[in-house]
């Protein structure tokens, strides 16, 4: 039960939007597909569902899905803003799929039943799609998109529609959801939060290639290139010199000249910290405090420090880095 | 701080506006529309000076007019059914699928829609007694409704053909994506999305057909006629205006509820982001639609293949006989005038015509158009526009043949008498053209933003600056597309042309009937000639028209 891409390729009037993709998604398993806008992730999610023609090969189980219609294929895709159908009520919606593959009535109202409670919209079954809201939709359309209980669920970018806090929540329920569900799905998103939040894989594309792909973490942890590093949400990537002082620092060893991905928080005001500093400009959140500052043979890095330190423009201070927060690029 | 309390509430300001805009249409229409049809349905009511409304029901009872309304009924139905099923799967395939020359065929399935009717029956006959007389359907049903589907599938492919181009893709590929096949996707997803605008087709269609007036009058004859042909026999063969006033009331009641029901389900502009479709590479699968299209395309053809090709014939030669006797008056003195000379004619009507219908059909537009979201409509603001714009779509129902004698009954004594009038056959003409010209502008003005005026009011645009720089980029287009659908119409109008045009200053359509009223070859030639010439200047400027790309012909 595994999808399987080798060297996937699409293009638009001749142009490659998508190129020598190859990638593998187990079982159960969550993948997000992080890529910024216009690097060909929809146009991958497209091919998979068998709405672009796509020369190499997209697999299922070993089997080549070629010559596979869309309808044919059994995965389910949800897409950016539902597209429920507007002229059938909630209920009639998530029943479209059981009705094509003509459950009995009486198991399809209780398959309805169940996943709209499974999405958290009991009583919603009369309403219309034009009279709920956009959160609300986005969970019919999971609702609807489960309820053949697809062999692969594809989600395109399925909460960028939607204002950050429901976002940020309904996240947290679609992994929720997803879990329980057992459903092995595809997502494809810009955004990295929402992707931390719901998979368990993550493919960065980036100009229609496959930059990198492994567990979150990992990826997380080891961005394949400056370029990812910072699509990723690492604040600066350090070459030479400064990138040598920081690692110093934080006391990573390294062989040679590297170039080192750091995160806004990777250096802390500290008073015995190792790196010295001008603070160049001082902005308060509610969490911490952020500083830009001058380090001595770095230049201008990010660095945090608690609310309580309230170091203003102009000012020494000393810093410490922290391992965890830094990332060696190749 | 102090203007305010001078100046008008924005409100008020708009609502003067909207009625100063409004007020010239409006009094055109009241004198030279609502004044001759009330002219003449009056005449039937009172036809001694009293009322006698038991007469007029009393017409309502004879068999013939049973007969009549009875044929006008089935075969507007059929016509549309048939109307539909052609024009379906062509809208289909000239507008979801890449095809080469698919820009072409397009425009040659438009044509037929904005030739003249009589030039439409001539072709129907010269087809039907010639090539296909084994078939023997000349002056039968048959004809007559080939006649109308023929006349009115480009309808059907522009309205739905345009709905279904900017369908958004993105729900049937999510039904896809659930497992339905094509066809469960057409059936559940596609239809429901495009119903509207078939319904809204099949209405105006349906109202095109019921109302049809040259088509029948030279297909049918007097054994077969339609309420409208049944009102122009009842008026100048019979001079039972009884009888004529009783079937325009009927008629205009009929109309009147058709439009209701069409302003209802005229397709709403979604504000909602969409996916337009990209026209695909035609699938084995789309071969029963293609064959149809093929079909149409040869039903379309066939009959303006026969009627060139009559032109071109005498006494089983090859010549320009005919187009040469477009100089004379033809034989057994069936003119007064030359051909030429009344398509002179027609043509410095058509501009006069074509003029006036866009001077009054701009200040319609923009006048029932809401412009754009930057305010809160009212209840009463929306209820006048929306009158207004029914009342103009009128003269779209009203039979032509109604218009036509209601100018003569109504506008031929002091303190407006306009018997004689250059001005008559122009603005009968520019009334029948109005509605085509409104329906073709108000999209385009509606479409507008207007936050974009008000954009460019914040950067220091005045009012002219803002018209200059915002509305006239939108609506040239359509301006110039809707100037030749007005010449078109009124080159080919006839029904109520038929009535106005003396026999000195006939047009061309005028004189087409009469040339094949009369015995003699010579003189069915010369209607062939003739024919050929107006199909050929009004399909130039239609395929003029195409290449504006102005997508809202036929959503009425």
């Amino acid at each position: 039960m595994t999808l399987s891409l080798r060297d996937v390729a699409v293009a638009y009037d001749g142009v490659e939007a998508i190129r020598e993709v190859s990638l593998d998604l187990p079982d159960g398993q969550v993948l997000a597909v992080l890529g910024p806008s216009g690097s060909g992730k929809s146009t991958l999610l497209r091919a998979i569902a068998g709405l672009e023609p796509a020369k190499g090969t997209i697999a299922w189980d070993g089997r080549d899905l070629g010559g596979v219609p869309t309808h044919k294929r059994g995965f389910a895709l949800m897409f950016q803003d539902g597209q429920l159908f507007a002229h059938l009520s909630v209920a009639a919606n998530v029943a479209y799929p059981l009705k094509l593959r003509r459950t009995p009535r009486a198991e399809r109202q209780r398959r309805v039943a169940e996943l709209l409670t499974l999405v958290g919209l009991e009583g919603y079954d009369g309403r219309l799609p034009g009279t709920l809201s956009g959160g609300e939709r986005q969970r019919v359309a999971l609702a609807r998109a489960l309820a053949v209980e697809p062999r692969l669920l594809l989600l395109d970018e399925p909460l960028s529609a939607l204002d950050a806090g429901l976002r940020e929540r309904l996240a947290a329920d679609l992994r929720a959801i997803l879990v329980a569900a057992g459903t092995t799905a595809l997502l494809v998103t810009h955004d990295q939060e929402e992707a931390y939040a719901v998979a368990d894989r993550l493919a960065v594309v980036r100009d229609g290639h496959l930059v990198q792909e492994g567990p979150v973490a990992e990826v997380w942890r080891q961005p394949a290139d400056a370029a990812t590093a910072l699509f990723l949400g690492y604040a600066r990537v350090l070459t030479g010199a400064a990138a040598a002082a920081v690692c110093a620092a934080a006391g990573v060893a390294t062989d040679g000249p590297v170039a080192v991905a750091v995160r806004r928080s990777a250096l802390v005001l500290a008073e015995d910290g190792p790196l010295s500093g001008v603070v160049v400009s001082a902005r308060v959140t509610p969490d911490q405090l952020r500083l830009v500052v001058d380090v001595e043979g770095v230049g201008e890095v990010d660095a945090v420090a608690g609310t309580t330190a309230h170091p203003g423009p102009g000012e020494r201070v000393r810093l410490r880095a922290e391992q965890a927060r830094l990332s060696i690029v190749p | 701080m102090e203007r305010r309390h001078l100046s008008l509430s924005p409100s008020a300001g708009r609502y003067a506006t909207l009625l100063a805009l409004a007020a010239v249409p409006v009094a055109v229409l009241a004198v030279f529309f609502v004044l001759p049809v009330i002219g003449m349905v009056g005449r039937g009511f009172r036809p001694e000076g009293h009322w006698d409304v038991g007469g007029v029901l009393e017409v309502l009872r004879r068999p013939r007019v049973h007969r009549v309304l009875w044929f006008t009924l089935w075969s507007s139905t059929v016509a549309t059914a048939f109307t539909l099923a052609l024009g379906l799967p062509a809208a289909y395939v000239l507008h979801r699928l890449a095809l080469p020359l698919r820009g072409v065929v397009r425009a040659a399935l438009l044509v037929p829609f904005v030739l003249p009717t009589v030039v439409v029956g001539v072709a129907f006959r010269e087809l039907l007694t010639g090539p296909l007389s084994w078939l023997s359907i000349d002056g039968t049903p048959t004809a007559i409704i080939a006649g109308l589907v023929f006349f009115n599938v480009a309808v059907v492919i522009r309205a739905v053909g345009a709905a279904w181009e900017g369908l958004d893709v993105r729900p049937a590929e999510a039904a896809a994506a659930l497992g339905a096949g094509p066809f469960t996707v057409f059936r559940t997803v596609t239809l429901p999305a495009l119903r509207p605008s078939i319904v809204g087709a099949a209405s105006v269609v349906f109202l095109f057909c019921a109302t049809s007036f040259g088509v029948v009058l030279t297909l049918g004859g007097l054994r077969y006629a339609s309420v409208e042909t049944e009102i122009y026999l009842l008026t100048t063969n019979l001079l039972d205006l009884q009888g004529a006033a009783a079937l325009s009331l009927l008629q205009l009641t009929v109309v009147v509820t058709l439009l209701g029901i069409g302003a209802r389900l005229r397709p709403q502009r979604a504000s909602t982001q969409r996916a337009p479709s990209r026209p695909r590479r035609p699938r084995l699968a789309d071969l029963p639609q293609l064959t149809v299209t093929a079909l149409l395309l040869i039903f379309v053809a066939a009959p303006l293949a026969a009627l060139l090709v009559g032109s071109l014939r005498t006494e089983g030669h090859w010549t320009l006989a005919n187009y040469r006797a477009l100089t004379s008056t033809g034989s057994h003195q069936a003119l007064l005038e030359p051909v030429t000379t009344a398509l002179d004619l027609s043509l410095r009507i058509a501009v006069d015509a074509t003029s006036f219908a866009l001077v009054l059909g701009l200040l319609v537009a923009l006048s029932v158009s809401r412009r754009g979201t930057g305010h809160r409509e009212g209840r009463a603001e929306r209820r006048v526009r929306g009158t207004l714009d029914a009342f103009f779509m009128l003269p779209l129902g009203v039979s032509a043949v109604t218009l036509g004698f209601g100018f003569l009954v109504t506008l031929d004594r002091p303190p407006l008498d306009l018997r004689d009038s250059p001005w008559l056959v122009p603005i009968a003409q520019a009334l029948v053209a109005l509605p085509l010209v409104v329906r073709t502008l108000v999209p385009a003005l509606a479409g507008i933003d207007d936050r974009q005026r008000q954009a460019a009011a914040s950067l220091g645009a005045g009012p002219l600056r803002r018209m200059l720089v915002v509305d006239v980029p939108v609506l040239w287009r359509p301006l110039l597309a809707s100037a030749g659908f007005a010449f078109a119409v009124s080159l080919g109008e006839f029904g109520a042309t038929s009535f106005l045009a003396r026999d000195e200053n006939a047009t061309v359509p005028v004189v087409i009937y009469r040339l094949i009223g009369h015995p003699g070859s010579m003189n069915y030639g010369m209607a062939l000639a003739a024919s050929c010439v107006l199909a050929a200047t009004t399909a130039v400027v239609m395929l003029i028209v195409e290449r504006l790309r102005v997508p809202s012909l036929g959503v009425l």
